[in-house]
């Protein structure tokens, strides 16, 4: 029987993705499982696996070309089996469901994401162009888009591609005339499809989520010295950070204020059954949010070994796409950057994030005396859809009094 | 090469017919002592006698009905139908008749007939006799539907519709008997399926027929001062249809323009605009356009039917939109 392959949504808001390259070609026969095609989404480029086994029968997606989450990328047939003369647009019937489940296959991740790939040029479908000019574009390598039309109501005709292609070779040699020198004009960047990501995420949180902030003093003294007390017993590539401290202590925490790990629906919440904590990890190309899940069951220690790997495989490009596509609650820890504090955007669709600062000896006064202790501010951004300042507010003393009382963090 | 008119072409070509083979016969309304309608055969009567030179009864489908029989039984009938408007009448005998029975008899019959008609709108006779069916009859297989704008299209395809085993309309322009052109001497003779490019032009293809070859021929003559080179494809037969001709023109121009007199809607020329979009597609910098007469009964107010048939004005208003100029 076919089975027709759409496009798998492999992130909440992943609305299209793009075949970079495909490891078979038609005819070719897959086996269950078996690596077809690459699949790039604006964090990852992720190999997609046949999820039936039979022949690639027809691939729809050309490489290079992005396609929505949903939309026909290709159809497995039986060896012997001709392709159906209805494909239907939407994988709806059949082999959708499967797909979803094939989104999160052993995948590679990330470093090379930040490289784009450059797309053949495709035409869109909304650019007014003649028949001609489509076709001289598509002989000529050029994007429609970036012609301007003469035609009536703007329609792109041949003479626009034709002076288009003309200007196109002339221009590198301009400068090279220019005797005068004018001001240096403003470099044009391209966008990574992260850096894409990234604005539209951001974007969206700032314009639907209203932030509000709430902020701490946090007296790490005491989780510092069981923290070095931890990992004198520990070997050291299993040693805690204070990051993973933080980790746990609002694990615990969001148990106790379930709220703060759920998601805003439009008429209801969504209470998150497990506690996933997405931290923070920048890299070169741009910022990266993997989870780590079940956090609600994973002690102290083996959440430091799972932020470990987690930093490690970001750095090497390995993550796979189900690791940041689950998180519930987010952190972001710029204390190794030394800054003091600051504020985070909410990672949608996420409640809240919590945004730390260095931990930094300062004097303060204890009963009446002045003494030295190790001081974190720590900032709660809350989606005020979700909870109000007060929760928030008991939210973050939560966190600060299990960190300041660590003890509580290892039982 | 002689001056002629069209009318005068159209008689010359009936005449040679009744001179040169004496199977050809003539028959129809008032084309005996009256000379025709439309003055076409003035004097053929007293020349050629009644035998062959027939005054018909006010008969349409007696007129073809007869000329079928005459062509199944060896004869060369010529008929002429008054106006296309009478047709109606004998539509049954042309299009059930005259177009099937080659085919029904399994090739047994032909039926070499001529039936000759006039169309067209623009002599102000009024909505029911103003009509454009040509389009109509390209619609049967089994008649050739043949469309002369000049004088020598009409004496050069008349000279190759002698020659065919089968049913051809031969549909003369009401408005075009004065028109005067030049026309070969000698047999020359003009193939059917043959357009002629009757202007040169490399910024858009008209393609058209009939009457509106010269609508449009004035057309671009305004254009031509406006710096617009238009090229006017003359399609001269309707069935069979010279598409080559008309693909080539809009291969090089990029435009077309597709004009007739009859209403837009169901008109012949959404056939030549779907033919030119198929073939000529990716060649074409704009949608195939049509200039047709109005949705309207053709008025008998000489200003209303000005308004409802194709002019200059509206061919050159159409192609500057066309163009965006």
């Amino acid at each position: 029987m076919a089975t027709t392959i759409v496009m798998p949504q492999m992130g909440y808001d992943m609305k299209e993705g793009t075949v970079v390259r495909w490891h078979k070609q038609e005819g070719d026969a897959v086996a269950r499982g078996e690596v077809i095609a690459d699949i790039q989404t604006d964090k990852a480029t992720v190999e997609f696996e046949a999820y039936t086994a039979g022949v690639l029968r027809k691939i729809v997606a050309q490489a290079g070309v992005p396609v929505p989450v949903g939309e026909l990328i290709a159809v497995i047939t039986d060896p012997n089996e001709p392709l159906p003369d209805e494909l239907p647009v939407k994988g709806a019937a059949g082999g959708s469901a499967p797909a979803a489940q094939a989104a999160l296959p052993a995948a590679q991740a990330s470093a090379a994401a930040t490289a784009p790939v450059q797309p053949a040029p495709a035409t869109p479908a909304d650019v007014r162009a003649s028949p001609i000019a489509r076709r001289l574009a598509r002989e000529r390598g050029i994007d429609l888009s970036l012609v301007v039309g003469s035609g009536p109501g703007g329609r792109i005709v041949e003479k626009d591609v034709l002076s288009f292609a003309e200007a196109r070779p002339a221009a590198p040699a301009r400068p090279a005339a220019a005797a005068p020198a004018p001001a240096p004009a403003a470099q044009r960047v391209e966008l990574s499809r992260m850096r894409q990501a990234i604005a539209k995420i951001t974007v969206d949180s700032k314009r639907e989520a209203p932030h509000f902030y709430v902020t701490s003093d946090v007296d790490m003294t005491r989780a510092m010295s069981l923290r070095r007390e931890i990992n004198e017993t520990l070997p050291a590539e299993r040693r805690v950070s204070v990051n993973d401290l933080i980790i746990k202590a609002s694990a615990v925490a969001l148990g106790r204020h379930p709220k703060f790990n759920a998601f805003f629906r439009g008429d209801h919440l969504q209470m998150n059954p497990s506690i996933n904590i997405g931290i923070a990890i920048a890299l070169p190309a741009g910022l990266i949010v993997p989870g780590i899940g079940g956090c609600q069951d994973k002690s102290l220690v083996q959440i430091a070994d799972a932020s470990k790997d987690l930093i490690a495989r970001a750095n090497s490009g390995t993550l796979r796409n189900d690791e940041y596509s689950n998180t519930t609650f987010s952190i972001s820890n710029l204390g190794p950057f030394d800054v003091d504090s600051f504020a985070a955007i909410i990672f949608p669709p996420h409640a809240a994030i919590l945004a730390v600062g260095r931990v930094k000896e300062q004097p303060v006064v204890r009963e009446g005396q002045l003494a030295v202790a190790q001081i974190m501010k720590a900032t709660l951004a809350t989606d005020h859809r979700v909870a109000d300042g007060a929760e928030a507010a008991q939210f973050l003393v939560e966190i600060r009094k299990l960190l300041e009382a660590p003890l509580s963090l290892l039982l | 090469m002689a001056i002629i008119s069209y009318r005068e072409a159209v008689s010359q070509a009936l005449r040679e017919a009744l001179e040169e083979d004496h199977r050809f016969f003539l028959m129809g309304e008032d084309i005996g002592p009256y000379g025709g309608s439309f003055a076409v055969t003035r004097g053929f009567w007293e020349e050629f006698g009644p035998e062959r030179v027939k005054d018909s009864p006010l008969s349409e489908s007696a007129i073809v009905g007869a000329g079928v029989g005459a062509a199944m039984a060896g004869l060369r009938p010529m008929v002429e139908i008054m106006t296309i408007n009478f047709s109606l009448l004998a539509i049954d005998q042309i299009v059930n008749h005259a177009a099937k029975i080659r085919y029904m008899s399994g090739g047994q019959f032909s039926v070499p007939l001529c039936i000759r008609t006039v169309t067209g709108a623009g002599a102000s006779v009024g909505a029911t006799h103003s009509q454009s069916f040509e389009g109509w009859y390209a619609s049967v297989p089994g008649l050739h539907v043949v469309v002369p704008s000049t004088p020598k299209d009409a004496l050069g395809l008349f000279r190759s519709c002698r020659e065919l085993m089968d049913p051809v309309i031969f549909v003369e322009h009401i408005l075009l008997y004065g028109a005067r052109g030049e026309v070969p001497d000698g047999p020359f003779k003009i193939p059917l399926g043959q357009a002629e490019v009757k202007r040169l032009g490399r910024d858009v293809t008209i393609v058209t027929f009939s009457r509106m070859v010269h609508v449009c021929l004035a057309a671009a003559e305004q254009l031509a001062v406006e710096g617009i080179q238009v090229e006017v494809v003359d399609l001269r037969t309707l069935r069979p249809l010279d598409m080559e001709t008309v693909v080539h023109s809009v291969r090089k121009t990029r435009h077309a323009l597709v004009v007739e007199e009859a209403p837009k809607q169901g008109g012949f020329g959404a056939e030549i605009a779907s033919q030119v979009q198929h073939l000529a597609f990716d060649y074409l910098d704009g949608p195939v356009e049509r200039v047709a007469g109005e949705e309207v009964p053709i008025p008998y107010s000489m200003p209303l039917e000005r308004l409802a048939i194709p002019d200059p004005e509206r061919v050159a208003r159409a192609i500057r939109a066309q163009l965006g100029r």
